[in-house]
């Protein structure tokens, strides 16, 4: 290095490139030099960077925590073998024991053969009470405290049919004089869009008309949630919060088992008790008795009886949809 | 080696014995296999369906009015319509309860245009009567009940009225129906305002706020 190139004025550098040229100079401010700013905000931006990822990462972590390998590894439901079906069972019945405390059993009743369920409700008779809604959210172990049910009651005006505009958030005494209040639950259709739209084949429909999810197959994309025009799914944003001594041991593997968190679910008629004979909850729990529940394919059904007699209609005909519950008046 | 059966008479009967026992065990084999085989067909064909039977719950038992006396033991003495009216003039024509200072106080009473012995049978007031005078029993109400919202019965026996429990398959198990007057009061049978249970928590349907 001789003497007159260290005397040679500094070009200051634009700044426009990569070169570190004029950068050397002290910083009026601080008294550094700019190579220790750098390293400084550079290891700045790594931290935060390393922080964002690990925070965005979280959730998986959490995942992780929560599947058992056995859970990742299982195989769709349609594709479990009786003796497979066992082992998921017990294993659910266990998991369900160590993260609620509660001894429930878990059973897979299948379809009946020849019975194809049809739903009827009276909306001359519902007064909105929410006691469907009430009971589908105790027979079904929803989360507790999002107040979570299958069932919405919808307030509607007199003369109008659109249920868009219903308000479910009504909190006055029931029946108000001028409002009818109409229930609405999945209505379980001959041409379900959420089964069309679901990419994992998470849902589908069963041979008794039910659509039925494989909450250990769903991957939470809620496509099917958005294609149901009657609002009818639900999605578990949270791992659901419930008491052990208010969960409900009488469990489906497809219907009200607790669901994991991150997965959809939807009415399925009570499948746990009406493949076994028994009516659904919400029925029972009305007290008008505007609630019908029974086989299509029986002739004799109270159900097949309201269709013949009574002005029934479907929501959202339009779709053609061919919905399995049914709507209807008395006068 | 010369076997005859005239010099051997014995082989006789050891033939005879091998052959019984290869028959008999023949027919236990046979049997067990037709057995086998008809089984699941006669579980089918010859399977009678149980059907449980669909009960109503019981009217209300005969009233008994409370004296606001107590026996020796403590129990409450209670007396039967009959023990006041029998004293008393039928009115056929009373329609409400506000002005009686005696028995029935405060009983609110919005039937149409019926009269208290439109129901209450004025020859027996421990029963009811229908339209043509027949008596009926306090716990058969639903026959009076009948005469006039046909149309509810109607709807009740074809189950499309009036709440239930139990098994809507009948071979599985029993249902339980309610009767008129569970849900129903009798005096006052239009359905009361309630107050709504389990608001909804989620985000469909909230009224916009702008």
């Amino acid at each position: 290095m001789n003497h007159s190139e260290t005397n040679k004025p500094i070009t200051p550098c634009s700044g426009n490139c990569s070169c570190d040229g004029g950068s050397r100079e002290k910083d009026p401010w601080t008294g550094n030099d700019g190579s220790n700013r750098r390293a400084v905000l550079k290891g700045l931006g790594a931290t935060l960077g390393v922080a964002a990822y690990a925070k965005a990462l979280a959730p998986l972590t959490e995942l992780t925590q929560q599947t058992s390998m056995a859970e990742f590894l299982q195989k769709h439901y349609k594709e479990l073998t009786t003796d497979e079906i066992t082992v998921v069972l017990d294993r659910l019945t266990r998991e369900t024991k160590e993260q609620y405390g509660a001894d429930v059993t878990i059973s897979d009743p299948k379809p009946i053969e020849g019975v194809k369920f049809g739903y009827g409700l009276n909306l001359s008779i519902c007064n909105g009470c929410r006691k469907c809604a009430e009971a589908c959210h105790l027979e079904n172990n929803h989360d507790r405290p999002s107040n979570q049910s299958y069932i919405r009651v919808f307030e509607m005006t007199k003369g109008s049919m659109d249920f868009e505009k219903g308000n479910v958030h009504y909190e006055h005494p029931v029946p108000q004089p001028d409002k009818y209040y109409m229930p609405v639950q999945c209505q379980q259709c001959e041409h379900p869009p959420c089964v069309d739209v679901c990419p994992v084949e998470a849902t589908w429909k069963e041979k008794d008309g039910i659509v039925v999810v494989d909450y250990n197959w769903c991957i939470g994309c809620r496509y099917c949630e958005a294609a149901c025009p009657y609002h009818a799914r639900r999605f578990n944003w949270q791992k659901p919060e419930i008491a052990a001594e208010e969960i409900n041991p009488d469990q489906g593997y497809l219907s009200n088992r607790i669901r994991p968190q991150g997965v959809m679910e939807k009415c399925t008629f009570c499948l746990h008790r009406t493949r076994n004979g028994r009516l659904p909850a919400c029925l029972e729990a009305c007290p008008t008795g505007a609630r019908v529940f029974g086989d299509l394919n029986d002739p004799d059904s109270e159900i097949r009886w309201v269709l013949e007699n009574k002005r029934v209609f479907v929501l959202k005909e339009e779709l053609g949809l061919k919905p399995q519950f049914f709507y209807f008046f008395d006068e | 080696m010369n076997l005859s059966l005239k010099r051997h008479p014995k082989l006789v009967w050891i033939g005879f014995a091998v052959l019984a026992t290869v028959c008999s065990l023949a027919v236990v084999w046979a049997q067990k296999n037709l057995k086998a085989s008809s089984d699941p067909e006669s579980a089918n064909v010859g399977r009678t369906l149980t059907v449980f039977p669909v009960t109503v719950k019981p009217g209300p038992p005969t009233p008994q009015l409370d004296t606001g006396l107590k026996d020796g033991r403590g129990t409450a003495i209670t007396a039967a319509c009959s023990t006041c009216h029998t004293s008393t003039t039928p009115n056929v024509s009373r329609n409400t309860a506000d002005d009686l200072f005696q028995a029935h106080r405060g009983l609110s009473y919005n039937h149409g245009n019926l009269t208290c012995l439109s129901c209450h049978n004025s020859k027996d007031y421990d029963t009811l009567h229908l339209a043509d005078g027949h008596r009926v029993a306090f716990p058969d109400v639903m026959t009076l009940c009948s005469q006039c919202h046909g149309t509810a019965m109607r709807d009740y026996l074809h189950g499309s009225h009036g709440g239930m429990n139990g098994y809507w398959d009948l071979t599985r198990g029993p249902r339980e129906r309610n009767n008129c007057v569970n849900c129903h009061d009798p005096h006052y049978p239009e359905f009361p305002l309630v107050q709504p249970v389990l608001p909804p928590h989620d985000r469909i349907s909230v009224p916009a706020k702008h």
